[in-house]
């Protein structure tokens, strides 16, 4: 099971803009490497990111090749009402993790 | 291949280099001179080493030379990459394992209270194998011995993953070597390979973390090379890597042929390290450029 690290305000003012910080283990193995005997290692990355907040997109991200292993996404958001943030993240054989977050926002 | 210049011979005693010899031209009184020129050369080359170790008010951590960015990946948990792999090692801790069925933690507990400064005065002496024995080694004793367990491989996901989880519950903590008459000819053998000049471009770990730190190898700060930091998160390796893993890095930047994941060389030279940090702060898990 693939670790992640989620760091969201555990309370928020409503209209606050709030920073999102996500990090997950991953090697995103580029597929541009040759392993033992000369053959290539088979690409194996995260392509998409998505974040919902109380089941609406609010973010989401491509990933390629070039970004290194255990991504570190952030961003922020409007703090609109209390709920969930859910985070998402899909890749290569058949890769997926999900996380979720509580909200309060007053 | 045999090593050049440096190394323990098959009886476990350390072999060092004879004087350089390019002062031996010419003959008779000439030679003579050259010869005791020479001499004065070496002895004050060994002078100058002992001499140049860095006082105890200059230490300073690598983190002080990092960029703003490094810094603030190291402070923040849910930024630093070294915590995914902390997370594993507390399942691993509580995991049971081997014929026994036992976790870690049926014998040690909670280990934020039984592990706090455990990694800070690591290596100790391990009167059984009559030799000093690091944390990795300690985990895989406790494996083998207690829990009838495989033991891990060096730099594996898990072992890292372990050895992290427990040296974080040092982070904050003074490095205190313990005062062991034992583990001192061992220091010395470690201090002895660090002063020692080695492979290809015969250089020593003094030379430039002694002698050159703070100045820049190309783009680079050299650091001091404290171990304060491990296992630590290098954004070059893009994972977790340990101290061993550091060392051979070095040895192999020196051109020489790095000793086998722990060999003996290697826990004297990080009693040595160790000892040369004494009362520097933890900092596990680290994050290093």
């Amino acid at each position: 099971m693939a670790r992640a690290l989620i760091n969201v305000p555990a309370k928020a003012k409503r209209g606050e803009i709030i920073a999102i910080k996500t990090l997950i283990s991953h090697h995103m193995e580029s597929g541009f490497r040759v392993g033992p005997m000369g053959v290539m290692i088979p690409r194996d990355i995260i392509e998409t990111f998505v974040c919902t907040y109380n089941g609406e997109e609010i973010f989401r991200a491509s990933l390629y090749q070039a970004i290194a292993a255990n991504p570190f996404i952030t961003f922020n958001t409007v703090a609109i009402a209390s709920g969930t943030l859910e985070f998402k993240w899909t890749g290569d054989n058949g890769f997926s993790a999900t996380e979720s977050v509580n909200i309060i926002v007053e | 291949m045999k090593r050049a210049g440096r190394g323990l011979n098959e009886h476990g005693t350390l072999v060092t280099p004879p004087p350089h010899p390019s002062l031996a031209s010419g003959g008779g009184s000439r030679l003579r001179l050259a010869a005791s020129f020479g001499c004065l050369a070496y002895v004050m080359t060994c002078f100058a080493i002992s001499a140049a170790e860095i006082p105890q008010n200059e230490r300073r951590s690598s983190y002080a030379d990092m960029a703003r960015d490094s810094k603030a990946m190291q402070d923040d948990d849910t930024a630093n990459p070294g915590m995914l792999s902390v997370l594993d090692g507390e399942a691993l801790w509580k995991a049971k394992a081997g014929a026994v069925g036992k976790a870690c933690a049926d014998c040690h507990g909670d280990a934020r209270a039984s592990m706090k400064g455990v990694s800070a005065r690591y290596p100790v002496f391990e009167p059984k194998l009559s030799r000093p024995i690091n944390i990795e080694q300690r985990i895989n004793l406790c494996r083998t011995e207690q829990q009838k367990a495989s033991p891990f491989a060096f730099e594996s996901k898990d072992m890292l993953a372990l050895s992290a989880y427990v040296s974080l519950q040092s982070r904050g903590q003074p490095i205190a070597p313990p005062d062991d008459q034992r583990l001192a000819p061992f220091r010395e053998t470690g201090r002895t390979l660090f002063n020692q000049r080695q492979g290809q471009l015969n250089l020593s770990c003094a030379q430039c973390h002694d002698d050159n730190w703070g100045k820049r190898l190309a783009a680079n700060i050299i650091p001091q090379g404290h171990p304060n930091g491990y296992p630590l998160y290098r954004l070059e390796w893009q994972s977790v890597g340990s101290l061993q893993r550091r060392l051979r890095n070095c040895m192999i930047g020196m051109r020489a042929e790095a000793y086998e994941y722990g060999a003996p060389e290697y826990v004297a030279m990080e009693l040595y390290l160790m000892w040369r940090a004494r009362g520097m702060t933890v900092e596990t898990p680290a994050v290093r450029p």
